[in-house]
């Protein structure tokens, strides 16, 4: 079992409206799709991606398990997963440090979790119970949070660290999410990847974020999937790159998505870094 | 952990409550703009997903009814399911109670109708029956022959013009009075790709109903002709040419056969 069998290439995120383009002009890079959203029966979803997947590498990602969460993991969901990656064998599965459900209902946000012994159990044992269930090992996402807990009494590098150790998954870095939790918690980005298990990194997020404040002045920054890759998170991108080599990295534009031309470019983008940082390794 | 995420999902939904205590304290108090954020992206996310569904519905009752509807809805209703594409299927019997939208008394048959074509576009596959079959088929066997209908073909009954009226909020149609206020049923499908909506003719619904119950062709032809305008050609020409038909064989519903 292999965490990730992604090309060490750029990616998009796929939006069914891009299918056309996709098609016609062709996209040299990975395809990634929320799982969430191909679990009906048939109809275009299944057409569209079932054409895709002919000719891109996948990643299915999870935003709907709530692998945080304190409550069971959702058997029937589990099940839904399987099937799904059953059917088009992505190179890679990932879902989040997070949890969206509250007394059977589900909240549709990747809400954040104190960091403690308890909350680590809980979710090595989560993490331990998807692997299992989906016959592959999977990737598990640092979270953009708003909000830290009192109760909180491990670093959350150290958190993932260990979840990856006792669980034998890989890490999603998502970069933005560095930036805008290190931003609102007044915090240092690059103090972060020092700490984080970069070793474990199958697959890197990229995407845009809003600046707002909060009501005593400070930043507080929204992982919002709206708009382009900000210069700071490029920067820290590269940060990155330099330290792992090159990873399958992926833009995330999930909010007033712009035409494939505008997200293609992005990708471009961190392809060129990716380029070189593939330079830089055989030199 | 679990009364930690108990309060902060309970603040999520009820707008009254404050955010958890545990939360880190800027100035003696949690930042209520930061939980704010998750409040936000809680109704934000769940809003969306209802104006994606029910777009013609926001149309008739203005964005920001619409909203307000929808946060109202999320709130009291809230998903069950991580796929959001089955969040929505109580929302006409919300709007059929809401206060305020007496004089609309159509509007809950438009979300029945827009809430179907979501379940439609997700629905299985089905080839439809060769040509040659029908050919092929006995008509002295036509009576007791049932049709199984493809996996995505719902009924929308109603005492309004509700295809007219959808159509007009859906931009398939001009927007303009409706001179003839009459009652419409409605089919909405998906042979292929693409989800129609259609107008059945008069006995359409309960021919299409009983077939879909699994009864022969001849029974669903007599609960139809309930309605003497019933047109059995044309209603099998509608079926048989729009690739709605998947299977000929025997009944399956022997209550209706």
């Amino acid at each position: 079992m292999i965490a990730s069998t992604l090309p060490r290439a750029a990616g998009v995120g796929f939006k069914p409206e891009h299918f056309a383009s996709l098609i016609k002009a062709g996209f040299a890079g990975f395809l990634e799709v929320h799982a969430e959203n191909y679990m009906g029966a048939g109809g275009p979803p299944h057409t569209m991606l079932s054409a895709l997947r002919r000719e891109h590498a996948l990643s299915v990602h999870g935003v709907g398990l709530s692998i945080g969460g304190a409550e069971p993991l959702d058997r029937a969901h589990l099940a839904r997963l399987r099937a799904l990656c059953d059917r088009y064998e992505p190179e890679s599965f990932s879902e989040h440090l997070a949890w969206s459900t509250h007394e059977g209902a589900f909240l549709n946000d990747l809400l954040p979790l104190p960091y403690t012994q308890e909350t680590l159990a809980r979710v090595a044992a989560h993490v331990d119970e998807t692997q299992e269930a989906l016959g592959r090992r999977m990737l598990l996402e640092n979270p953009a949070t708003y909000v830290t807990f009192a109760e909180s009494e491990i670093p959350e590098t150290e958190f993932l660290a260990e979840i990856a150790r006792r669980t034998g998954c890989g890490l999603l870095l998502d970069v933005n999410n560095v930036f805008v939790s290190a931003t609102n918690h007044g915090t240092d980005a690059l103090a972060y990847l020092d700490r984080f298990p970069l070793a474990e990194v199958g697959e890197i997020h990229l995407a845009g974020h809003d600046a707002q404040s909060d009501e005593a002045g400070r930043p507080l920054l929204i992982d919002s999937h709206g708009s382009p890759v900000a210069d700071p998170v490029w920067a820290l991108y590269a940060q990155v790159l330099e330290r792992v080599g090159p990873v399958a990295s992926l833009i995330e534009w999930d909010n007033d998505v712009p035409d494939l031309p505008t997200l293609a470019a992005e990708a471009a983008r961190a392809q060129s870094m990716l380029d070189r940082a593939a330079r830089v390794l055989a030199a | 952990m679990r009364a930690v995420q108990s309060a902060f999902g309970a603040a999520l939904l009820d707008p009254r409550r404050a955010p958890p205590l545990s939360l880190t304290r800027t100035g003696g108090r949690p930042s209520e703009r930061r939980f704010a954020v998750y409040r936000n992206n809680v109704a934000v996310g769940l809003i969306g997903a209802l104006e994606t569904r029910f777009p013609a519905i926001r149309m008739i009752v203005g964005e920001e009814c619409f909203t307000g509807l929808a946060r109202a809805y999320a709130l009291a209703h809230p998903p069950t399911s991580p796929i959001m594409a089955t969040f929505g299927d109580g929302f006409a019997d919300f709007l059929r109670d809401a206060p305020g939208l007496e004089e609309l008394d159509y509007l809950p048959d438009v979300a029945r109708l827009e809430a179907a074509r979501t379940r439609a576009y997700h629905a299985a596959d089905a080839a439809p029956v060769a040509a040659s079959d029908f050919a092929a088929l006995d008509l002295r066997r036509l009576e007791a022959t049932a049709v199984a209908l493809h996996p995505s073909v719902e009924i929308v009954r109603s005492s309004a013009p509700v295809v007219t009226i959808w159509a007009m909020n859906a931009g398939e149609a001009a927007l303009g009075p409706i001179e003839d206020w009459a009652a419409e049923d409605a089919m909405v499908c998906r042979p292929e790709m693409v989800v129609e909506t259609r107008r059945l003719p008069p006995g359409g619904a309960d021919f299409l109903d009983a077939l879909g119950r699994g009864a022969t062709l001849g029974a669903a032809m007599r609960l139809a002709r309930r309605d003497a305008r019933f047109d059995l050609a044309q209603n099998l020409t509608g079926l048989i040419g729009s690739g709605l038909a998947v299977r000929l064989g025997r009944p399956t519903d022997r209550s209706a056969a």
